[in-house]
């Protein structure tokens, strides 16, 4: 897959160097009902340009508020974050129903004030590179499950923001459709390398995919372990040694859980 | 068009239903024709007055088309208005809200004073009880927009014009077509209430004018008539069914059927 994005002058590049997400003691209180709830506690992170950072931890880790943090829709209320600009892929996919799939990719172009009619036609495109070839002019609800996330990537994609954030891209999908869009999205990104943040629930999709692990505790989020994951790719699902990162992940989420 | 027909069929047979109770009705009853005529007299008063109902129609069709425009462009505008401002929604949507317990004809009188015996003063009254229905389901619309899908624009760098024209607009669309649906169908006893409310000069004062004259002398002809109003509210009801189906092909929103 190749995608060309123009990435409007006025944002800046990844600094050579420095690394695209920094999170110093990064912390988030919203208010409760009897008191208030810390999503997350002092968190610390950086991810390094170009790299894949997954984030795992239970319901409640406050992994979805972390990425909204890096992507400026929410700021901490203690500690210190620095992002090059990012954009939000959400956990569901939230494709406007009323634009055809080709002009809800397109939503960034348009929003940077490129005629619809051109918008629609760069973004449409890349369909084929997504296996989306024919279904430019197709509403969302004429989409199946994984076709309105690959939809939904190719809008993230086409934003041109270096830092991608994807929140559970895939959760909402069957086995089958979830580990064909885990492998679709492992060549696209060697493909095309990004800064990517990819939260997930699925441990195996995250050793799949992820150069790095970070895992989280249940609330109020605090980062309990971080792991390499020096596998070669292409990776396989069945290798002995995933499978054993696999356990151990497991391993730190249940300590993590006491 | 047979499929049609076969939708058509239940209101059909109904109308037949209703229609034949109320000849044997006016015939068994003893009521005077004056106090209730049958169904073939109104036919009749249809038939040979034809040409002054028609004439009157075209008068109260006109005030229909440009009153419920008046109401749509008031409805929708007051709606983004109090959507895009706390301070507009404060302001205007309690006199809205008292602005449709105004008797009409306690205004009649004064907006006939103001702009005479022409049709503004109609307009106005059809705009005030139309633009109502518009407005409050505009401004649900505009409000229940999914906040995730406005919180995606943001990290996509949209302004607060683009959020509004990209997502919230054409996310209210729908509930705003049922709104003008509600408009429109009562535009017609709007239209009624108008000419009743506000003196007119000219031939024809319009068809609710009419049937206030006929009334007193000339029943079947008031309900002919009246039957007139009736076919013209669900023509427009239909009507506009047909648009919302253009306008709004995305919508999943269970729609009345077109009668």
């Amino acid at each position: 897959m190749r995608i060309e994005l123009e990435r409007p002058p006025s944002r800046p590049a990844i600094l050579p160097g420095r690394p695209a997400v920094e999170l110093e003691r990064a912390g988030r209180v919203f208010a409760g009902e009897r008191a208030p709830v810390v999503a997350l506690e002092e968190l610390t992170l950086s991810v390094a340009a170009g790299e894949l950072l997954a984030l795992v931890g239970p319901s409640g880790a406050g992994k979805t508020t972390l990425l909204e943090l890096i992507c400026g829709l929410q700021q901490p209320d203690s500690g210190r974050i620095r992002s090059a600009p990012a954009a939000l892929m959400p956990q569901h996919d939230l494709l406007l129903p009323w634009m055809d799939a080709s002009e809800n990719a397109a939503l960034a172009l348009r929003i940077a004030g490129i005629p619809r009619t051109e918008a629609r036609r760069r973004a449409g495109a890349l369909f084929g590179a997504l296996g989306l070839e024919g279904f430019q002019r197709a509403r969302p609800r004429e989409l199946s499950g994984g076709m309105r996330q690959r939809v939904a990537f190719l809008r993230t994609l086409l934003s041109g923001k270096p830092v991608l954030c994807l929140d559970e891209p895939f959760g909402a999908l069957d086995a089958i459709t979830r580990a064909e869009m885990q492998e679709w999205l492992a060549g696209a990104l060697t493909a095309e390398p990004r800064t990517v943040i990819l939260v997930t629930h699925d441990v195996e999709e995250a050793i799949l995919l992820a150069d790095r692990v970070a895992v989280l505790s249940p609330r109020p989020g605090r980062l309990v372990a971080e792991l390499e994951i020096a596998i070669p790719r292409p990776r396989r699902r069945t290798e002995r040694e995933l499978q054993e990162l696999r356990e151990q992940v497991l391993e730190l989420l249940r300590a993590g859980a006491r | 068009m047979s499929g049609r027909l076969r939708r058509g069929a239940p209101a059909l047979a109904l109308a037949l239903a209703l229609l034949g109770a109320w000849e044997l009705y006016a015939d068994l009853s003893g009521l005077e024709s004056a106090v209730l005529p049958a169904p073939h007299e109104v036919a009749a008063a249809l038939w040979d007055s034809g040409g002054l109902l028609w004439r009157n129609f075209a008068v109260t069709a006109e005030e229909v088309a440009l009153g419920l425009t008046l109401a749509l462009a008031g409805g929708l505008g007051l709606a983004v208005l109090i959507h895009l401002s706390p301070l507009a929604r404060r302001a205007i949507y309690p006199l809205a809200v008292g602005s449709q317990a105004v008797p009409i004809p306690v205004i009649g009188v004064l907006l006939v004073f103001w702009w005479g015996f022409g049709i503004l003063p109609k307009l106005v009254v059809i705009a005030l009880i139309c633009f109502f229905p518009v407005l409050v389901t505009t401004v649900d619309g505009l409000g229940a927009v999914d906040p995730n899908q406005l919180k995606l624009l943001r990290t996509l760098d949209a302004s607060r014009w683009q959020a509004f024209r990209l997502a919230e607009l054409p996310a209210a669309l729908p509930a705003a077509l049922s709104g003008a649906r509600i408009a429109l169908t009562i535009g017609v006893i709007g239209a009624f209430i108008a000419e009743v409310a506000t003196p007119t000069t000219g031939p024809y004062p319009g068809l609710g004018r009419q049937i206030m004259t006929d009334i007193n002398f000339q029943t079947a002809r008031a309900y002919a008539g009246t039957a007139i109003l009736f076919a013209f509210a669900l023509a427009c009801f239909g009507g506009l069914g047909l648009a919302e189906r253009r306008l709004t092909p995305w919508s999943t929103q269970p729609r009345g059927d077109t009668p």
